[in-house]
């Protein structure tokens, strides 16, 4: 019996030790497959069942990760499915980024219990084991349901309850219409549908990228403090994190390695790498500095760009322009209690020439040694995220990736209903997809179908002799 | 002096769509099977709305033809006027519907009934079932006398009639429909009568009670009948069957059944309609709240439309004859339990109606019934072994859903008495597994209809397929003949091998078929392909690509038509189909019938609750009852396990 291939983190996700992937299906070879290689170039099927080895975890030629990975041929394993793990090294955000990766490859996301599940199914658990097991599942099962209860109060199932009430209404008329053609006719409903499902789609692709919102309140946001040589970063840095954790000096270029660290702000996490001053250098080590500044920047949920006010601008900052834009930055300008040189009008029309995007940019004035402009700074930035305002939810981390992965699924199946009109399908096939897309969404919010659809043809559409 | 006591195999009680299919599945699988119905002139009546099928109820008849059930024939030989619904969308939702000639429908259900071997027709009220334990306590003149009952340890002995007779019998099949303490209402005006002012069955609603089970009250109601001669039909919009008729039945001939076929009218309410009868809802018995029984959404009457919709301008009226041989006309969409004086007003506001006069009044109907969660998907009762129902008592309407049913109690109260492993058409066979799973797991508070909505895995239910999907049941239940059965491998044959053979012609891009394709306004091609690829365009048909074909050897239309669908939809079908496999795995799981859920100490409460309720027989029914969440589904999987060992 083919089943779908699912994987999960498979440990507890904590900042410290290895977190296991673990992917369990038919294809769990290809997944793996198709993202891990070892050093000399053997992928994971070629691993001898119940062995273990070293690799990179690859994403289009870049190495996220070095990991150990096993691999267990079926029905030798846990599940009694081929099964392949991944031991991770690299702390939550990587694994993370790692399972990431493996669902993009080919996996869905395990359910609750669902590697015990299979496991039971196909035969490898006896009764003992059983036991133990069964009150697991009911542990999470209890779990899941305080997660969809906190979540049915939120603004995300808000959204999606009404995108579903929207996507419902589409199936419904066109079931009515299939129930009682006489009654109700769908001449020239594709066309209005197309409408409808884009304007829909647009709707899920904002919340996509806004299930990063999610991430971002847990896992905080990245900060990347980037600056000239001297200009203060560093005691920007220790002034948020209230301690001497990088070396202050007045030498410029004393930062060598991006230091980094989470501090909590108000509510906000930010997770924040300092990094070395960019400037051209002819100092190795510091060049290397200065590439990290560069890497971590591309990765940036925010920029804290420092300018010491009382330097004028010159090539470094225009280098430092020229790669930070397209993100979100906030520009501090320091150590105000000197004689300013420059004003903010100045630097915000170089930003713009270098392709900024005005409502991506904030000001302000700070001095670290004084701690003036702590308070301003958070307004901005809960501006910048958060819509003026932060709500904390505690589920948000351990859902939100299969939140996207529900949202990106009914994204999909509702591109495969336009793709269908485009093809002059019946509109009977529409609704398998419409009801895919809802489905999906359904999942987020925990609500079953079930009579949902019957009930909306009945209270929307008048049928019937 | 002592009464009749007759000893028989099985009893069924009402002769409507689901006795008569009950009734005839059991005498032709070799039973000694008497019917009772209050008037043997009311067999097969159709009380309502004279059409057979519909969307989704058209496959519903299909199906049970396909099983060996007698309703697709009947209307093959009744019907005036044919259609198949929904041409224009994708095959699934092709769906048949006739109007019937209704006094010819009746006649002639009666008498494949009446010529039917082993089969006899009572008239007569079943006012009591009786189970083996009241036989034991039964004295001469049949009366039970007074005793403690043992409701966990039932097991059905026959029925008694009104007279005092008695007849013994091994299984019983109820399908009373809407007779049940029925109660007619028309505004103010009241009777005590089952549909058409028919005899109401008064007494074996508390026989039911007695034996412990949960009784309904619900509501169906029917619009008037008008005399043909007060009608104005130049106002109204002709309505016209189809050119060329498709037959209900596999087994009718096509050719018999292109008849000149009789017109249908379609006209509208409008605001003066809506005006009266808002002016009048007081005077309504369901608003005033006389009535008590839940009624059908998906057939409000007038006055709930109006209510419910109030933005609506108007609503369609169809008008529809009753027969080739009698004046009345059916008004379609417009059932009412208003009062006779303001239905008059009210049906005279719409156009050509203006001078119209009622030979029946519209009425609405209330009856008990039960909640049909305590069949098992045999249609067994699950307290009483041996007791089996079907149609409207089991709380569905329609009667293409209470022949379906009727024939699956019929088939299986057969295979109960002979000892042999009961069927059960599950959600990916048929609309009719879909009709019985819904009634018998979900829990439904009005009279259930089919919709096509419905059926989850519709691509693969078509009404065009439904002996493919089904005869094989049928023919080894012993409804279907070998020859039919015979006729249907062959066709599967045909089909298997046309599709692999278009598969494997190849299509050359060569200028013959370059050309081809232009002429047919369809893309040309750049490599090689074949003419099944081919076939999946949507400006193909196979009809069309005759011409690159030249190797065809010509094929009966039905083969053709199944072919085109299965190459056509592939890509939807394949995924239809690896859902099916899905479901099926947990369909697979059952569960013993003596479990005890009590004893699974992980499961909620509510699951635990539920699922004493409903009792179901394998994992996947378990999993469709609301209130069982996947994880209590996993902690009885792991249980089941346990109790294998």
């Amino acid at each position: 019996m083919k089943t779908e291939t699912i994987a999960a983190i498979a440990t507890s996700l904590s900042e410290s030790g290895i977190s296991i992937i673990r992917i369990s299906g038919n294809e769990a070879l290809e997944v793996a497959d198709r993202m891990i290689m070892t050093k000399n170039g053997k992928k994971v099927s070629d691993f001898k069942s119940h062995t273990i080895h070293y690799a990179h975890v690859i994403d289009e030629d870049n190495i996220i990760d070095e990991v150990m990975v096993s691999f267990m041929k079926a029905p030798h394993s846990f599940t009694a499915e081929d099964t392949v793990e991944i031991n991770c090294h690299g702390g939550v955000l990587v694994t993370k980024k790692v399972l990431q990766l493996v669902l993009r490859n080919g996996a869905r996301l395990a359910e609750p219990g669902e590697f015990t599940k299979r496991s039971f199914l196909n035969g490898r658990i006896d009764l003992s084991k059983a036991e133990a097991i069964m009150d697991i599942i009911h542990a999470d099962n209890e779990f899941a349901l305080q997660i969809g209860m906190k979540q049915l109060k939120g603004s995300v199932s808000k959204m999606v309850s009404s995108i579903r009430e929207k996507i419902i209404y589409e199936i419904a008329y066109i079931e009515s219409a299939l129930d009682d053609p006489e009654h109700i006719s769908l001449d020239g409903y594709s066309e209005k549908l197309e409408k409808n499902i884009d304007a829909i789609i647009d709707d899920l692709v904002k919340m996509e990228s806004s299930a990063e919102n999610g991430k971002i309140i847990k896992q905080g946001i990245n900060t990347v403090i980037v600056g000239k040589p001297n200009a203060g970063k560093s005691s920007f840095l220790n002034f948020l994190l209230g301690e001497e954790k990088a070396i202050v000096t007045d030498i410029a270029g004393t930062t060598r390695d991006a230091l980094e660290d989470f501090v909590k702000i108000n509510d906000i996490t930010f997770h924040i790498f300092d990094t070395a001053g960019i400037r051209k250098t002819e100092d190795v080590v510091e060049k290397m500095g200065v590439k990290k500044a560069l890497d971590y920047s591309k990765d940036a949920d925010l920029l804290l760009y420092i300018i010491d006010s009382s330097v004028p601008l010159d090539d470094n900052d225009n280098d430092i322009m020229k790669i930070t834009a397209g993100k979100k930055m906030i520009v501090l300008l320091n150590k105000s209690d000197l004689e300013p040189v420059l004003e903010i009008d100045e630097i915000e029309k170089k930003l713009l020439e270098y392709f900024h995007k005005k409502e991506d940019i904030r000001f302000l004035k700070i001095s670290a040694k004084e701690k003036a402009g702590m308070d301003e700074f958070v307004k901005i930035v809960k501006e910048m995220f958060f819509n003026g305002e932060i709500k904390l939810q505690d589920e948000v981390m351990i859902t939100s990736m299969r939140q996207k992965e529900n949202i990106s699924d009914a994204i999909a199946s509702l591109r495969l209903v336009t793709e269908s009109i485009k093809m002059s399908m019946p509109e009977d096939f529409l609704t398998i997809d419409l009801m895919s897309a809802y489905e999906s969404l359904g999942k987020i919010i925990g609500e079953e179908i079930e009579e949902d659809l019957v009930n909306e043809i009945f209270s929307k559409f008048c049928m019937g002799k | 002096m002592s009464r009749i006591r007759e000893k028989v195999d099985i009893c069924v009680v009402g002769a409507g769509h689901a006795g008569c299919e009950a009734a005839l599945a059991c005498a032709r699988m070799g039973l000694n099977t008497v019917i009772f119905t209050v008037s043997v002139d009311s067999i097969a009546l159709m009380p309502c709305n004279p059409n057979i099928g519909g969307s989704s109820k058209g496959h519903l008849v299909r199906e049970l033809d396909a099983l060996g059930g007698e309703m697709g024939k009947n209307i093959d030989k009744t019907f005036i006027q044919s259609k198949m619904l929904n041409v224009s969308k994708g095959p699934a939702v092709h769906s048949l519907r006739a109007q019937a000639d209704k006094a010819d429908y009746t006649r002639e259900m009666r008498k494949v009934l009446e010529n039917q071997d082993n089969l006899t027709i009572k008239q007569a009220e079943v006012t009591q079932l009786l189970t083996i334990e009241d036989l034991l306590h039964m004295d001469e003149q049949n009366e039970v006398e007074s005793y403690e009952r043992d409701l966990s340890n039932l097991k059905i002995a026959g029925v008694k009639i009104y007279t005092g007779a008695v007849y013994e019998a091994k299984a019983v099949i109820l399908c009373t429909g809407t007779y049940l303490k029925a109660r007619c209402l028309c505004g103010e005006a009241i009777t005590q009568t089952g549909p058409n002012g028919l005899q109401a069955a008064t007494y074996l609603t508390d026989s039911l009670k007695s034996l412990g089970i949960e009784i309904r009250r619900f509501k169906t109601g029917t619009p008037a009948r008008m005399d043909k001669r007060s009608i104005d039909f130049s106002k109204m919009e002709e309505q016209l069957g189809d050119k060329k008729v498709v037959p209900f039945s596999f087994s009718t001939n096509p050719e018999d059944v292109q008849i000149e076929q009789v017109p249908c009218y379609l006209t509208y309410t409008n605001e003066k309609t809506h005006e009266i009868i808002r002016q009048n809802l007081n005077r309504s018995p369901l608003f005033a709240g006389v009535i008590e029984g839940t009624g059908p959404r998906y057939c409000p009457s007038i006055e709930d439309k109006v209510v419910k919709f109030a933005d609506k301008e108007r609503h369609q009226v169809f008008i529809e004859p009753e027969g080739l041989h009698t004046n009345e006309m059916y008004v379609g969409g417009m059932s009412s339990s208003l009062p006779e004086d303001v239905q008059l007003a009210m049906y005279r506001t719409v156009p050509g109606l203006e001078n119209c006069k009622i030979v029946r009044n519209a009425y609405a109907i209330e009856y008990d019934c039960i909640n049909p969660i305590q069949l098992y998907p045999t249609l067994e009762f699950k307290n009483i072994s041996g007791l089996f129902s079907g149609g409207q008592f089991n709380g569905s309407s329609g009667y293409e859903e209470a022949a379906a049913q009727g024939l699956i109690a019929g088939i299986n109260a057969a295979l109960f008495v002979k000892g042999e492993e009961q069927i059960i058409i599950d959600r990916s066979q048929g609309y009719i597994g879909v009709l019985i799973d819904d009634l018998v797991t979900k829990e439904t508070f009005e009279p259930y209809r089919m919709m096509t909505s419905r059926a989850e895995y519709r691509l693969l239910l078509r009404q065009d397929n439904a002996d493919l999907r089904l005869r094989e049941i049928g023919y080894k239940v012993g409804l279907i003949s070998k020859e039919q059965y015979d006729k249907l491998l062959l066709k599967k044959e045909q089909i298997e091998k046309e599709i692999i053979r278009l598969k494997n012609t190849s299509v050359g891009a060569n200028k013959k078929t370059q050309d081809f394709l232009e002429m047919h306004k369809s893309s040309s091609l750049k490599t090689g392909s074949n003419l099944a690829e081919l076939l999946c365009r949507p400006e193909m048909n196979y009809d069309l690509l005759q011409e690159l074909d030249e190797k065809r050897e010509s094929l009966p239309d039905d083969v053709i038509e199944q072919v085109e669908i299965e190459i056509k939809y592939e890509g939807y079908i394949k995924r239809q189909i690896s859902q099916v496999n899905q479901y099926k795995r947990m369909e697979k799981k059952g569960i013993p019938s003596d479990i005890n859920y009590d004893e699974i100490k992980s499961l909620r409460i509510e699951a635990v609750q539920k699922l004493k309720q409903f009792r179901p027989v394998n994992v996947g029914q378990a999993s469709r009852i609301s209130g069982v969440s996947p994880a209590d589904v996993s902690v009885l999987l792991v249980y089941l396990e346990h109790f294998k060992q």
